[in-house]
């Protein structure tokens, strides 16, 4: 181990090339994961920040709020639940907004909120005609006090204040009251328009398990509105079901996966390279008395700080990258997590993937070290 | 287990009773060789007392290493009973051969193997470092094994930046680091000239003599065996003595 060690201080060239390909793999890795994150955390920022215990859909929508639809009648039957204390009706309508200053075809793409309980970090719903605005939309070049023109019926709103992590399907929320969203969704979506008390889904906190409350609510609906029953999710189940999260993350996961399966191959490859090479010399170490185990763990050493190294510096041009890239311009987010499970993932790649050349190093026999051949 | 050297002032005294270093016991080595066999060594015999220097002479091919490699519990043999220091290796396992060779016996190879990027001292102290570390007892004996073979200025100099004479002399020292009962010389002397070859012998003998140290010196060279207390004539796997 000691020697292992000390031949990557006296020899550091030899390992250059494997620090190198293994940092521009961690980078790629971090970079993946950060953007997963990123795009997770955009497509589901609303729904997460929802301050309760379950959210009501339709029983057809899918879990998809544009899709869903819940009659007043429907929430009537709900708050009737003894274990239901609060109710609150939200909608969204995804549009293109107008900011003032920005060029005529620049479109902002927000998601215009209507609701009645405050989800975490938005204060209580706002006068008509007022919005608080989520961060990610300042990349935008929106501002407090401007005035946003909404879709193309150009509705007005004004942004009172800020919010931070309520992105919906990518795009900036905007938080406002019920009517102000249904006069936009009247004036920009005649075809989505919702009457009188509709919504298009249910915020309920209630004193029961969110499973059981659940089961409660959509049974409930079952029982007493069979054309218009609901179906209702604890806020992470709901968070899973919005569509083309999970494939999102499937999808991401697979590519993370096969990078993790490279840089196995190229440790595998790099060390067993290495070991060959080494044949004689471990021959001479194993005729002194070294163990096979003793001489393994010191190529396993070797591939855990070459490992290192590389994730330490992957980490730093990540967070480099991340802090050069003007916000809004790709959704990276890149937390300390995410750093740590892919530099475990690469140990557990570099342990692996000297495990191909354990058999070669039992192999070598002490005999090589003497006579003339070595 | 190792055995105590014993203080030269009683060596003579016979009454002491003293393990032989090595002692081969029609000790068989047959390497399989496609469907044929090479006899490497047949039935050999050989004793070595605890303090005494042999040279075994013979021309190439004719076992010498495949003799030591035996003695030294790197190479098992086909047949025969082997015994070192007292203690019966015939049957050791792999592990028990790796703890053996660890402990009881020093190694000089025919080409001599350096570890590359280790500085001289690192080259002895390693022998430490691959067992249970005793840590500054083995710095302190490097450090004393570098002086006695004149190569205390040379001890952070690495093997590329050595003379062939004064790598030679590592290896020695390298051989000694972990006290052995018994060091195996193979042809210590066949890559210097003459006088250097002399020198290094030199040296080999008062280092072995000043510890009570057995040793085999491999050679196939006569000039040189004067060196050593006896010599020992191999030929096609056959012992003289
Ligand atoms: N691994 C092996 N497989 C097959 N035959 C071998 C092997 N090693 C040695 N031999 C044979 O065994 C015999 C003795 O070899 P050994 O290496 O002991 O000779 P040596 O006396 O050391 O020779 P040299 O002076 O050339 O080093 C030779 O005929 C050699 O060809
Ligand atoms: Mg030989």
């Amino acid at each position: 181990m000691i020697l292992a060690l000390r031949e990557l201080r006296r020899r550091p060239g030899r390992f250059a090339t494997a620090g190198v390909i293994l940092t521009l793999i961690a980078v790629l890795l971090m970079f993946l994961g950060g953007l997963l994150d990123g795009l997770i955390q955009a497509s589901t920022g609303a729904v997460r920040a929802q301050d309760a215990d379950v959210i009501v859909y339709s029983d057809n929508a899918q879990a998809s709020l544009a899709r869903s639809r819940i009659e007043p009648e429907v929430r009537e039957t709900i708050e009737l639940l003894s274990a239901v204390t609060e109710v609150g009706g939200l909608g969204v309508v995804q549009l293109g907004a107008r900011v003032p200053d920005a060029g005529p075809r620049d479109l902002a793409g927000v998601a215009l909120f209507g609701y009645e309980l405050a989800p975490t970090g938005v204060p209580d719903t706002p006068a008509d005609g007022e919005v608080y605005a989520d961060e990610v939309l300042r990349a935008d070049g929106v501002e407090a006090g401007m005035e946003l023109l909404l879709g193309p019926a150009r509705s007005p709103v004004t942004v009172i204040g800020f919010v931070s992590d309520t992105s919906f399907n990518g795009q900036g929320a905007l938080w406002a009251s019920p009517a102000t969203w249904r006069d936009v969704l009247d004036a920009n979506r005649p075809d989505a328009r919702v009457s009188g008390e509709v919504f298009q889904a249910l915020v309920v906190r209630g004193d029961a398990e969110p499973d059981d409350l659940a089961a409660m609510i959509d049974r409930i609906t079952a029982e007493y509105h069979t054309a218009s029953a609901t179906r209702s999710l604890s806020v992470p189940d709901a968070v899973n079901a919005i569509p083309g999260v999970e494939e999102q993350q499937g999808t991401f996961n697979q590519i993370i996966g096969v990078t993790i399966v490279i840089a196995l191959v190229v440790i595998a490859l790099f060390f067993s390279l290495i070991t060959v090479e080494r044949a004689g010399l471990y021959g001479v170490l194993k005729a002194l008395g070294a163990r096979s185990s003793t001489i393994f763990a010191g190529l396993v050493a070797q591939a855990v700080v070459v490992t290192l190294i590389a994730s330490s510096i992957a980490a730093a041009l990540t967070i480099a990258l991340d802090a050069a890239l003007p916000p809004g311009s790709l959704p990276l987010a890149v937390s300390a997590d995410r750093i740590i499970t892919s530099v475990l993932l690469l140990l557990v790649a570099a342990v692996v993937g000297c495990s191909f050349s354990l058999r070669r190093v039992l192999r070598i026999d002490p005999a090589s070290a003497i006579g003339s051949s070595s | 287990m190792t055995i105590p050297s014993p203080p030269t002032a009683v060596h003579f005294d016979t009454a002491l009773h003293l393990e032989p270093a090595l002692h081969l016991d029609d000790v068989r080595k047959v390497y399989p060789m496609g469907d044929a066999e090479v006899v490497a060594l047949a039935s050999a015999n050989l004793t070595v007392g605890s303090d005494e220097m042999v040279a075994l002479v013979g021309p190439s091919g004719s076992g010498k290493t495949t003799l030591c490699s035996i003695a030294g519990g790197i190479l098992s043999a086909t047949a025969g009973r082997i015994t070192v220091g007292g203690q019966d290796i015939t049957g050791f396992s792999d592990k028990e051969l790796t703890s053996f060779r660890q402990e009881s016996v020093g190694f000089v190879f025919q080409a001599v193997n350096l570890v590359p990027f280790l500085t001289a001292r690192e080259n002895l102290i390693v022998v430490d470092e691959l067992g249970r570390r005793t840590g500054a007892p083995a710095r302190e004996r490097a450090d004393q094994l570098l002086e006695e073979l004149g190569l205390a200025d040379r001890a952070k100099n690495l093997p590329s930046q050595l003379s062939g004479g004064q790598r030679q002399r590592v290896a020695i020292g390298r051989a000694l680091m972990n006290e052995p009962d018994l060091v195996l010389f193979d042809e210590p002397t066949s890559a210097l000239d003459t006088e250097l070859g002399e020198q290094v012998m030199e040296l080999i003998r008062s280092e072995m003599k000043s510890r009570g140290t057995a040793a085999i010196v491999v050679t196939h060279d006569e000039r040189i065996t004067h060196f050593c207390d006896r010599s020992v004539h191999i030929i096609d796997g056959h012992l003289d003595a």
